[in-house]
C-alpha cells in the first residue's frame, strides 16, 4: 500500500505543479510570484549521454539553463528495442511524475510526443530535430545543418589537393541528406573543379550507421584510396572511425556536431581539418528559459547561421588561412545572397 | 506422496530462480549506489498500476508469439535466431500488401494474416531447406538471413520504391493500411488493450493442440526426447525439421501483427530488431509450454515496463537486462537441479521396488 500511496502523492504533487504553471501561464502579462517551473527531464534516443556529440551538446544547454534557473534535471535513455509505445510510456511517466518541461532529443520521439503532449496540456515539451509535432505546448527545435555544412564544404573545396572530397553520412534519411547537400554545394562554390563522392553507412530502418566506427573507417579508407583527401563525416559515433582512417592514410577529415578536434585522441586530431558545429545547446537552453520566463511560444524554431545554431570550428588552426573566405560565405548565407540547397 | 514431492520440486525451480534474481538485483542496485528497497518497491508499485499492467500485457503479446515460435523450434533442438528477420520481413510484406488493396474488413484481415504467415514461413523455410539438404547449421543460416532481411527491407523501404516520407519527418514508413485492416483495441478502465491478444491466445492454443493432440506433434516430441528412438520408430527427421522451421517462421510472421494492425498501421521505426532473443528467452522461461511461455512473456514485459522508473532513481535501467539474464540462467540451472533430484528419487524408488521383489 505504502509505495502506491507515495506514487499517488508524487502524481498529485506533479499535477499541482503543472496546475500552477497553467494558471500563471494563462494570465498573460502578469509576473509570476515564484519560478513557474521546478524541474526538467531530458529523454535521449538509444545512444544516450556520453556520446561526446549531439546528445551531450543538447544536455549542456539544458544543464546550463537548469543551473541558472535552479531546476531539478533528470535524464532518461531509450532502449535498443523500443517501439513508439515504449517511448510514449517514457514521456508519459515523466509527465506524471511532475516534470514541468520535457525535452526529447531525436526525431524518433516525434510520434510518441504527439500523443503524450496532448494528454498533458500543462507540461511544456520540446523535441530536437523534428518539426512535425504540433500542439499548443510543443516546441520543435530544428537546425539549418545545410548552412553549416556549406561552410565546411567550402573549407574542404579550398583545402583539397586532388580536387576530390568525400561525404560519409550515418543513415540515408532527409536529416543527414541536408548535411550532404550543404557540403556538396559549399565545396563546388569554393572550388568549381571539385568532385564530391558521397556514401551512407546504413539505410533506414537500420540506424546502425550512427554508432559503427569500424564501418565508418572502412568506408573512409575506400574513399581515400579513390583519391579523396578530405572527408566530411556526418555519421555520429561512426565518425571516430573516419578520423582514424584519415590519420592512417595521412589525409583529412571533418567532424560533426561537436568540435571534434577537442574530443579526438592526440594521434588523430591533427587530421581533423574542422568540424560542422550543431549547437543543440542553444535550442534546449532557449526553450527552458522561455518556459521559465513565460515567453514560451509553440511551433518550430530553426537555428541557423543567423542565430548561432550552426557554424564551423577553428580548433587546430588549420582553417585560419581560409577563415576570411568562410566567414564571407557565412555572411552571404545570412544576407540571403547564397541559397543553400537542403536536398542533394 | 512421491508425486506430491515432484510437484513441489517443480514449483521450487521458478521460485528459487525468482529469489536469486531478486537477490542479484538488490546487490547490483546497492553497488550502483541506490537504495535497493525503495527502488525495487517503487518499480514494483509502478509496474502494478492498472494502467501499467495493461501496457505490460500489450508489450507481452509480441513476446509471447516470438516465444511460441522459438518453442516450436526447440522441440527439435533448432535455435531459430531468424525470428527477427522473419517477423520484420513478414510485417513489412503485410504492411505493403495490406496498404495496397481495398477489401471488406473480413477479407482484408484474412489476406493480411495469410501474407504474414506465408512470408514468415517462406523466409524460415530457406534456413530449413539449407539444414535438411545441406546440413547448414540453423543458427548460422538464420543469423545470415536476418542480415539479408534487414538489407532487403532497407532497400525496399526507400521513398523511391515502397517507402513513404511525410514532409519534415525522418521516419520512412510504408503507406498506411486502410481502416478495414485494423484490429480495434479492447477498451478497459485502465486503457486500451491490444485486440491482437486474442490472436496470441489462438496461436498458443493451436500450438498446444498440434503438439499434444496430433501425430506430427507426437513425432516432434518423440524426436525431442530421443532422436535415435524416433528414427528407429520410422519418424523422418529431416522432413520434421523442415516443417518445424516453416511452422516456427509462420508463427514468427505473426509477431509484428499486434503492432501493425493494432497500433502503427504501417511499417516503420516501430519494428525493432532483437525480438528473436526475447522469444528464445521467453520460451526457455516457459519450458515450451503454451501457458508457461505466456507467464514468461508477461514477466519479461513486466520487468521492462517497471524498469522505466529506474532512470528516475538515477539507476541505469540496463540493470533489468542483467535481471532478465539472471532469471533465465537460474531457471535453467534450477530445472537441471530438479531433474537430477527427480532422477535420484526415481532410482531410489525403483531400487526399493526391486529390493521388495527380491526379498
Amino acid at each position: 500500500m505504502h509505495p502506491r500511496r507515495l506514487i499517488a502523492l508524487a502524481i498529485a504533487a506533479g499535477l499541482g505543479l503543472s496546475a500552477c504553471l497553467g494558471t500563471t501561464g494563462s494570465g498573460s502579462g502578469t509576473t509570476p510570484p515564484t519560478p513557474p517551473i521546478n524541474s526538467v527531464a531530458v529523454a535521449y534516443d538509444i545512444s544516450g549521454r556520453g556520446d561526446g556529440g549531439f546528445n551531450d551538446i543538447a544536455y549542456n544547454g539544458a544543464k546550463q539553463a537548469a543551473d541558472e534557473l535552479g531546476l531539478e534535471l533528470i535524464e532518461v535513455t531509450a532502449k535498443l528495442d523500443d517501439t513508439d509505445d515504449d517511448r510514449a510510456e517514457r514521456l508519459r511517466l515523466l509527465a506524471e511524475r511532475g516534470y514541468d518541461a520535457i525535452i526529447a532529443v531525436g526525431f524518433t520521439y516525434a510520434v510518441p510526443m504527439q500523443t503524450v503532449a496532448a494528454e498533458f496540456p500543462l507540461v511544456r515539451f520540446a523535441i530536437v530535430d523534428d518539426g512535425t509535432v504540433t500542439g499548443p505546448n510543443v516546441r520543435g527545435i530544428l537546425f539549418a545543418e545545410h548552412e553549416g555544412s556549406f561552410l565546411v564544404g567550402a573549407a574542404a573545396g579550398l583545402w583539397t589537393q586532388t580536387d576530390q572530397v568525400g561525404f560519409i553520412g550515418a543513415v540515408q534519411i532527409p536529416l543527414i541528406q541536408k548535411f550532404e547537400a550543404g557540403f556538396a554545394a559549399g565545396a563546388r562554390q569554393a572550388n568549381p573543379d571539385v568532385e564530391v563522392q558521397a556514401t551512407y553507412l546504413s539505410q533506414p530502418p537500420d540506424y546502425s550507421g550512427f554508432g559503427d566506427p569500424p564501418h565508418g573507417r572502412e568506408a573512409a579508407l575506400g574513399m581515400y584510396d579513390n583519391g579523396v583527401d578530405v572527408i566530411f563525416a556526418a555519421a555520429g559515433g561512426s565518425g571516430a572511425g573516419v578520423h582514424e582512417a584519415a590519420a592512417a592514410s595521412g589525409s583529412w577529415s571533418i567532424g560533426v556536431d561537436a568540435d571534434e578536434y577537442r574530443l579526438a585522441p592526440e594521434a588523430v586530431r591533427d587530421h581533423i581539418l574542422t568540424s560542422m558545429l550543431k549547437n543543440a545547446n542553444v535550442g534546449t537552453y532557449e526553450f527552458l528559459v522561455s518556459v521559465a520566463n513565460m515567453t514560451f511560444t509553440p511551433g518550430v524554431v530553426t537555428y541557423g547561421l543567423a542565430n548561432g545554431g550552426v557554424g564551423y570550428a577553428t580548433s587546430g588552426g588549420f582553417v585560419d588561412d581560409i577563415a576570411a573566405e568562410l566567414d564571407a560565405y557565412a555572411a552571404g548565407i545570412v544576407a540571403g545572397e547564397i541559397t543553400v540547397p537542403e536536398t542533394p | 506422496m512421491a508425486r506430491l514431492r515432484g510437484a513441489a520440486l517443480l514449483l521450487a525451480a521458478p521460485a528459487a530462480a525468482a529469489f536469486l534474481a531478486l537477490v542479484v538485483a538488490a546487490a547490483v542496485l546497492a553497488a550502483a549506489g541506490a537504495d535497493p528497497g525503495t527502488t525495487l518497491l517503487d518499480a514494483l508499485a509502478y509496474g502494478l498500476r492498472p494502467e501499467t499492467l495493461v501496457a505490460v500485457v500489450n508489450k507481452a503479446i509480441p513476446y509471447y508469439l516470438a516465444g511460441i515460435a522459438a518453442a516450436v523450434g526447440f522441440h527439435l533442438r533448432l535455435f531459430n535466431i531468424g525470428i527477427d528477420g522473419q517477423y520484420r520481413l513478414a510485417a513489412f510484406a503485410t504492411a505493403v500488401v495490406g496498404a495496397g488493396v481495398a477489401l471488406p474488413a473480413p477479407l482484408h484481415l484474412a489476406l493480411i494474416a495469410g501474407v504474414a504467415l506465408v512470408a514468415g514461413a517462406a523466409w524460415a523455410a530457406i534456413a530449413g531447406l539449407l539444414y535438411v539438404r545441406r546440413g547448414v547449421n540453423v543458427v548460422i543460416s538464420t543469423i545470415m538471413l536476418n542480415a539479408v532481411a534487414t538489407g532487403l527491407i532497407a532497400w525496399l523501404l526507400s521513398p523511391e520504391r515502397l517507402g513513404r516520407l511525410a514532409p519534415g519527418s525522418n521516419n520512412v514508413t510504408t503507406a498506411t493500411i486502410a481502416e478495414s485492416g485494423w484490429i480495434p483495441a479492447i477498451p478497459t478502465p485502465a486503457g486500451d488493450l491490444n485486440g491482437l491478444v486474442l490472436l496470441a491466445a489462438l496461436a498458443g492454443a493451436g500450438y498446444g493442440f498440434v503438439l499434444n493432440r496430433t501425430t506430427i506433434g507426437f513425432e516432434a516430441r518423440t524426436m525431442g526426447f530421443s532422436e535415435r528412438a524416433a528414427t528407429v520408430a520410422g519418424i523422418r527427421g529431416p522432413r520434421l525439421a523442415f516443417l518445424a522451421m516453416a511452422a516456427s517462421g509462420a508463427i514468427a510472421g505473426l509477431v509484428g501483427l499486434p503492432q501493425l494492425l493494432g497500433s502503427s498501421h504501417r511499417f516503420g521505426l516501430d519494428f525493432p530488431a532483437g525480438l528473436a532473443f526475447t522469444g528464445l528467452s521467453v520460451a526457455i522461461l516457459g519450458r515450451n509450454h503454451p501457458v508457461g511461455v505466456a507467464v514468461g512473456a508477461f514477466v519479461w514485459a513486466f520487468l521492462e515496463r517497471s524498469a522505466q522508473v529506474l532512470d528516475l532513481s538515477g539507476v541505469s535501467k540496463e540493470i533489468v537486462t542483467i535481471l532478465q539474464a539472471v532469471i533465465v540462467l537460474s531457471i535453467v540451472v534450477a530445472y537441471e537441479l530438479v531433474r537430477r533430484a527427480r532422477t535420484r528419487q526415481e532410482r531410489r524408488a525403483v531400487a526399493r521396488a526391486v529390493e521388495g521383489t527380491m526379498a
